[in-house]
């Protein structure tokens, strides 16, 4: 019953987030600000994991594949599938409810224990449109650094490749272009689309409607991960069996 | 003027206001005073509309708050000043954009009419050279001056003050007293303040509202106070020591 009563007050979160605009000057000041928080300070962390992740995956390739007769640019061609298919918009948006998850949990749900947002709500601002929308917005650049974390992670992926003595850069750059269905791309970007909306809105409504001191905050960010990882996970799953099975 | 007419709130089983009737005064301070738990800050939530009550009506002038559109109630909410008890000042701002911020919201002035508002406002209430600081760099005392500021920089009809001086020593708390109760007078407006606090009775208390257990226990000025024999205010009134003392005197001297 819980969850249902939940199910239902985030969706009417969402109804609230698109009525009774803030003022357009003010609402586009917060959304640079939001992509600065949200976006810009999220790239190191991103090129950091995809490039090592995206090493990783070529070193762990290239070790399994001991086979004379698997060619070597398998290891190009398996770092890229797993790259532009899962490790960047999927995992590294597990690793952002992490970050930017709880960043907007803990952030909301101080404004919240601080009664920042009942003073919003008395100066007769609609909080959710001023608090929630420009993360929304902000985060519909969230699959240019899934772009930036493709890149590096096969970066990544070509310079342990062909450093680590795995294979040449020619075998490597044949095995990226082996096969390579653009509709992959496709998916990749509108499973982005999709983890960006839930990254904004479900911490926001943790944020949001937590209930309680310092302490609740806290857990309101675990529960923020758990349940965004959850959902984009769930998500992912059932996009991958409607758009690729 | 603001009227309360038989209101009644419930959160679950347990009913925290039990019918409250009363009236707060424009150009008064009014106090709504009562232990803790005897529902002066629901009152006050019901009031700012921030809870609505299952029975009753809370009339601003003639216009009932519940009979009011989500537009309108916008426009009533622009009309409204709000201190809260831990100033719910803006981290993330400075000062001087705290103060800013309802006029960025609801006029369209030019930033540097904005920002002559804003030196204005927190010149009358104490604050020079603060503008660039964030709420975090000043002390408590100073970030109830500078809620005050916002809460009054849109020139409100309606103050509300939920603890003014909570967490403060007593000669800070007394000028925020005294700050609240200037700006009353000076722009005839309706305040209504939320305390437990005698010492603020005694200062600004023009109109009293005791509150006992969700229901309205009396209501005066704070001279007649002293003078009522009513049970549920001696009780309240002489809890401390001090007031105790104040008592035995003015019964000694008749």
């Amino acid at each position: 019953m819980k969850y249902l009563e939940d199910i239902g007050s985030y969706f009417l979160m969402l109804r609230k987030v698109f009525s009774s605009p803030t003022k357009a000057s003010v609402l586009k000041e917060l959304i640079f600000k939001e992509i600065n928080d949200l976006i810009i300070n999220s790239l190191g962390i991103v090129a950091f994991i995809s490039f090592f992740v995206g090493g990783v995956i070529a070193i762990q390739t290239a070790l399994n594949v001991n086979n004379p007769l698997i060619p070597k640019s398998l290891i190009g061609f398996a770092t890229r599938q797993s790259i532009i298919l899962e490790f960047a918009p999927t995992f590294m948006s597990i690793i952002m409810a992490g970050k930017v998850g709880s960043f907007i949990t803990s952030s909301i749900g101080s404004m919240r224990v601080t009664e920042q947002i009942d003073a919003l709500e008395v100066m007769g601002i609609n909080s959710l449109n001023y608090l929630v929308l420009p993360k929304i917005v902000a985060l519909m650049l969230y699959p240019l650094l899934i772009t930036i974390a493709m890149f590096l992670g096969i970066l990544g992926g070509w310079m342990a490749s062909v450093y680590g003595g795995f294979s040449s850069a020619e075998q490597f750059i044949q095995g990226l272009q082996d096969d390579f269905d653009p509709f992959h791309l496709t998916y990749a970007f509108i499973k982005t689309f999709l983890f960006a909306f839930i990254l904004a809105t479900v911490p926001s409504w943790q944020g949001y409607y937590m209930k309680g001191g310092a302490l609740e905050v806290g857990r309101a960010s675990t529960n923020s991960f758990v349940w965004t990882s959850v959902l984009i996970i769930l998500t992912n799953y059932i996009i991958t069996q409607l758009l690729l099975s | 003027m603001i009227k309360v007419e038989n209101v009644k709130k419930r959160f679950g089983e347990e009913e925290i206001l039990k019918g409250i009737t009363t009236t707060f005064e424009k150009g008064k301070t009014n106090l709504i005073i009562g232990q803790s738990g005897s529902g002066k800050s629901v009152l006050l939530k019901c009031l700012i509309g921030l809870f609505k009550p299952e029975e009753g009506r809370i009339y601003y002038e003639e216009n009932a708050i519940q009979d009011m559109d989500d537009d309108q109630q916008r426009d009533l909410r622009e009309e409204i000043g709000m201190l809260f008890q831990g100033g719910a000042l803006f981290d993330s701002m400075t000062i001087e954009e705290n103060v800013m911020f309802p006029l960025r919201m609801f006029t369209k002035q030019k930033k540097s009419e904005m920002l002559g508002r804003v030196n204005e406002v927190l010149s009358r209430v104490d604050l020079n050279n603060v503008n660039k600081k964030y709420p975090a760099e000043i002390s408590g005392g100073m970030q109830k001056r500078v809620s005050i500021a916002r809460a009054i920089v849109n020139k409100p009809k309606y103050l509300f003050c939920d603890e003014p001086n909570s967490g403060l020593d007593p000669k800070t708390a007394t000028l925020i007293d005294n700050l609240i109760q200037e700006i009353t007078h000076e722009n005839d407006i309706t305040t209504v303040v939320v305390t437990h606090d005698m010492n603020s009775v005694m200062e600004i208390g023009e109109k009293v509202v005791l509150l006992k257990n969700g229901t309205l226990a009396w209501q005066g000025d704070k001279n007649e106070i002293f003078k009522t024999d009513n049970e549920d205010v001696t009780n309240f009134v002489y809890s401390s020591d001090l007031f105790k003392k104040i008592r035995e005197v003015q019964l000694k001297e008749g």
